[in-house]
């Protein structure tokens, strides 16, 4: 019912060719960016809830674990 | 650098869950009241503010917003402030947000069991409340990017990007889907009518889904999860992926079939491919959850706190898979309208949503209370309870949901319906019914079980109001010179990154919405299709205001088994007066899209008064009060003023006229009433709505005849 009022959208089907093209660059960029990120920076970011990486070794998670 | 000492706010983080447990305690019961309806209708005791279409609204907005949303919030603000190393930004605005929230839900339970609403599913809230909704909202941003902004941790943890598509997300889809024009303080008719409303909403409720249920609570898991595990997340490379994807795709993939369905073969293969891609991040998100508990298994077996994690992330996966099944169409065929639909949703709610913030509670109250979980073993047998609930609800709902979709699709050798008075097909899954709501007994008393535990363990504590704590402020003018790879550039600096979600979920919401725009123009009138008459129209708004819709479509697909059962198949251009649609996403009862005519006025009054004169075995609810209740027609003049605006064509001036017209309507119909035998009274709100019915999808059924 709805598509034969879509397919009279002019242009319609130049969406599914910019929606394909358009998701295959930014996953491509996405995936690109990702694998170049540094060991370093992945670990750090890692443990950040956990805070075992943490330069402030006197933060509030530490002192949690101490109190309990 | 020095090390800075300040305090996490506690207090908030306490109140919002208090309120989520209450809210939670609250929806759920209304849930399992109205699935006992199901079976029992007369529990709604015979008055209007009990009855199935009123408290349907009330229970998805209450497990949504006042639950999940509740939840949502105290974990973002317990999370937030410990992976940017801050205290909220201000906490006046805290206690803002957090009153005002539940003011919202307060106005809202009141609202919706009054019967005030704009009958589009998960945005039910009249317009003085979508107001309150957007300034609380914005409020909630403010603070939250308060907090990012004067943070202590240089780099932002992934849960906080999920916070911040959360925000930025539910702002664009409240407003978009919230237009519409008042016609009183508590009566608002929606911007755009028919299909092209029907668009808007269903993109707004794929999303609202997508970025309330889902990316809120992924952020929740990836801040919860690991910490509760005591052990990083498995692949943080893993979760940006996860992240961008998710955010990129859910918004295309939407209600896109829908569109797609217009194109030639080769375009629809690859929006199905759109859907099924939605499965990667998904998957990889629910992989990166588990495997964050590779090596640690034997300590999910005694850690009830894991467990409720592990079977929520598994409903994910189970719940994500199944959504593009769904949307493939000979699926949804016959899923569509059905308790398929229904086990679907919970099976994410119940599993997914539910089970993680189990999870979430009792292991945040030890921490904040400073002390160890009052019962292990309590906290143990929730989780056994609720599994076991989730499988009971789910399981027949299924059953029942495919057992009447081929019900209503069987035909007989001789080419006719097997199963053609609808009622039948329902009394076959009552026993469904009756089970399903065991299910949600179980899941019910789960809840009332954690209650007890949580209760007591923070009774055994003493709370934290203030955790102090202190952290090195990170030095943003050495950080200047650096340079990162571009995404980390973007995640130091949270309002780019804001804007960069925000064009990226724009790009998809746009091309899903300019085709919506642009099909109004495509939609071509149907000269037999004429405005609602004055009486009709408050038949109508009575119609909303009972919740009929939430058992009733008005859609008839362009199947046989729909065609033979209800008629000719609905037409786009039948719809363009609707404001809003109604179109109804469950078959309870059967489709009333060409109801008109086909029965008496006597017979609707009897059925309206109790259907189950007309109809033995019915289940749905009695409206005896319409036939008490008097019409007001003082709104009448208004109504009709703003459909005219919104482009109904009635002529100028009519409005003087409207009640005129209404009455001599009322009284044909009672007039009619009498002759039969009815005591009708032509003042009275069940002559609108009788009015209303014979209308439905009359216009072109006159034009059939008058062709022939
Ligand atoms: C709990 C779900 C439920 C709600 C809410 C509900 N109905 Fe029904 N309705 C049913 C069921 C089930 C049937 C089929 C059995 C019967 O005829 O009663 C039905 C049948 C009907 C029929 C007869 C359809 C036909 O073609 O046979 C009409 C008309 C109707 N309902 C109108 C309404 C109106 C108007 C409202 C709101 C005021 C409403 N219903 C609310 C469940 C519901």
């Amino acid at each position: 019912m709805l598509s034969d009022h879509f397919s009279g959208i002019e242009g319609i089907s130049l969406y599914p060719v910019i929606s394909l093209i358009f998701c295959f660059i930014f996953f491509a960029a996405a995936i690109y960016k990702v694998a170049r990120l540094d060991k370093k920076y992945l670990t750090r970011m890692e443990n950040l809830p956990l805070e075992t990486f943490s330069e402030n070794k006197n933060n509030s998670e530490m002192i949690n674990e101490v109190t309990q | 650098m020095q090390a800075e000492k300040f305090s996490y706010d506690n207090q908030i983080v306490k109140q919002f869950m208090i309120a989520a447990l209450v809210f939670a305690a609250v929806g759920m019961l209304v849930g399992l009241i109205i699935a006992i309806q199901l079976y029992l209708p007369d529990l709604n005791l015979g008055i209007p503010y009990t009855s199935f279409g009123r408290l349907r609204p009330l229970h998805t907005n209450a497990v949504i917003f006042a639950f999940v949303g509740n939840i949502i919030f105290a974990g973002v603000y317990y999370s937030l402030q410990r992976v940017v190393k801050a205290r909220m930004w201000n906490d006046k605005l805290s206690q803002f947000h957090f009153w005002g929230w539940q003011f919202i839900i307060l106005s809202a339970a009141v609202t919706l069991l009054l019967g005030i609403t704009t009958s589009k599913e998960y945005a039910e809230l009249e317009w003085p409340i979508d107001i309150m909704i957007a300034i609380v909202w914005l409020a909630f941003g403010a603070n939250m990017f308060g907090t990012i902004i004067k943070r202590r941790e240089k780099h932002m943890y992934v849960a906080v990007w999920f916070y911040i598509a959360t925000f930025v997300t539910i702002t664009v889809l409240h407003v978009v889907n919230s237009l519409e024009l008042p016609v009183s303080l508590f009566k608002s008719y929606s911007l755009y009518a028919g299909v092209q409303d029907a668009l808007v909403q269903w993109w707004y409720g794929h999303n609202a889904v997508a970025f309330f249920l889902t990316t809120p609570y992924l952020g929740l898991m990836y801040y919860f999860l690991p910490k509760a595990a005591n052990r990083p997340v498995y692949s943080y490379r893993l979760s940006i992926l996860h992240f961008w994807a998710l955010i990129f795709l859910y918004i295309w993939a939407g209600p896109h079939h829908l569109l797609y369905s217009a194109l030639p073969d080769w375009a629809q293969s690859l929006g199905t491919v759109f859907s099924i891609m939605l499965i990667a991040p998904s998957w990889g998100g629910m992989l990166n959850g588990l495997l964050t508990l590779r090596g640690a298994w034997d300590r999910v077996r005694d850690n009830p706190v894991l467990k409720f994690m592990v079977v929520a992330v598994t409903a994910y996966g189970m719940a994500t898979f199944e959504g593009p099944m769904l949307s493939l169409k000979s699926v949804n065929a016959i899923s569509h309208f059905t308790d398929w639909t229904i086990a679907h949703v919970h099976v994410g709610a119940l599993g997914w949503n539910g089970m993680l913030s189990f999870g979430i509670l009792y292991w945040l109250v030890p921490k904040m209370w400073g002390t160890e979980l009052y019962s292990k073993k309590s906290a143990n047998f929730h989780f056994w309870i609720s599994t076991l609930g989730i499988v009971f609800y789910a399981v027949p709902m299924y059953w029942s949901g495919v057992a009447q979709a081929l019900m209503w699709k069987q035909f007989t050798q001789l080419g006719v319906l097997q199963y053609p008075n609808f009622l039948e097909t329902t009394l076959q899954i009552i026993p469904m019914y009756i089970i399903r709501s065991f299910g949600g007994l179980l899941y019910f008393s789960g809840l009332l079980l954690m209650f007890h535990n949580l209760l007591m363990t923070a009774k055994n504590g003493k709370f934290i109001k203030d955790e102090e704590t202190e952290a090195v402020p990170y030095d943003r003018e050495a950080d200047k010179l650096q340079r990162g790879l571009i995404h980390r550039w973007l995640e130091k600096r949270p309002v780019k990154f804001a804007l960069l979600s925000a064009v990226v979920i724009l790009i998809g919401g746009l091309v899903e919405i300019v085709p919506t725009f642009l099909i109004k123009s495509n939609i071509p009138t149907i000269a037999a299709v004429k405005p609602y008459s004055p009486l009709e129209l408050q038949g109508r708004d009575i119609y909303i205001r009972e919740g009929c819709v939430s058992c009733h479509s008005q859609l008839i697909r362009p199947f046989r088994s729909e065609t033979e059962r209800y008629g000719e198949y609905s037409k786009a251009g039948e719809y363009v007066y609707d404001h809003p649609f109604l179109w109804g996403s469950k078959r309870t009862g059967p489709d009333l899209m060409r109801e008109g005519g086909k029965y008496s006025n006597l017979w609707h009054y009897l059925h309206l008064e109790d259907p189950r004169q007309m109809s033995p075995g019915s289940i749905m609810p009695r409206y005896a009060w319409l036939l008490e209740n008097q019409l007001d027609t003082t709104t009448t003049a208004s109504k009709i003023k703003a459909m005219r605006t919104l482009g109904v064509p009635y002529e100028n001036g009519y409005e003087n006229f409207a009640n005129r017209d209404l009455s001599k309507q009322a009284a044909l119909i009672t007039e009619d009433l009498r002759k039969s035998g009815a005591p009708a009274e032509a003042d009275k709100e069940i002559i609108a709505l009788i009015a209303y019915l014979q209308r439905l999808g009359t216009d072109i059924k006159v034009n059939k005849a008058g062709g022939k």
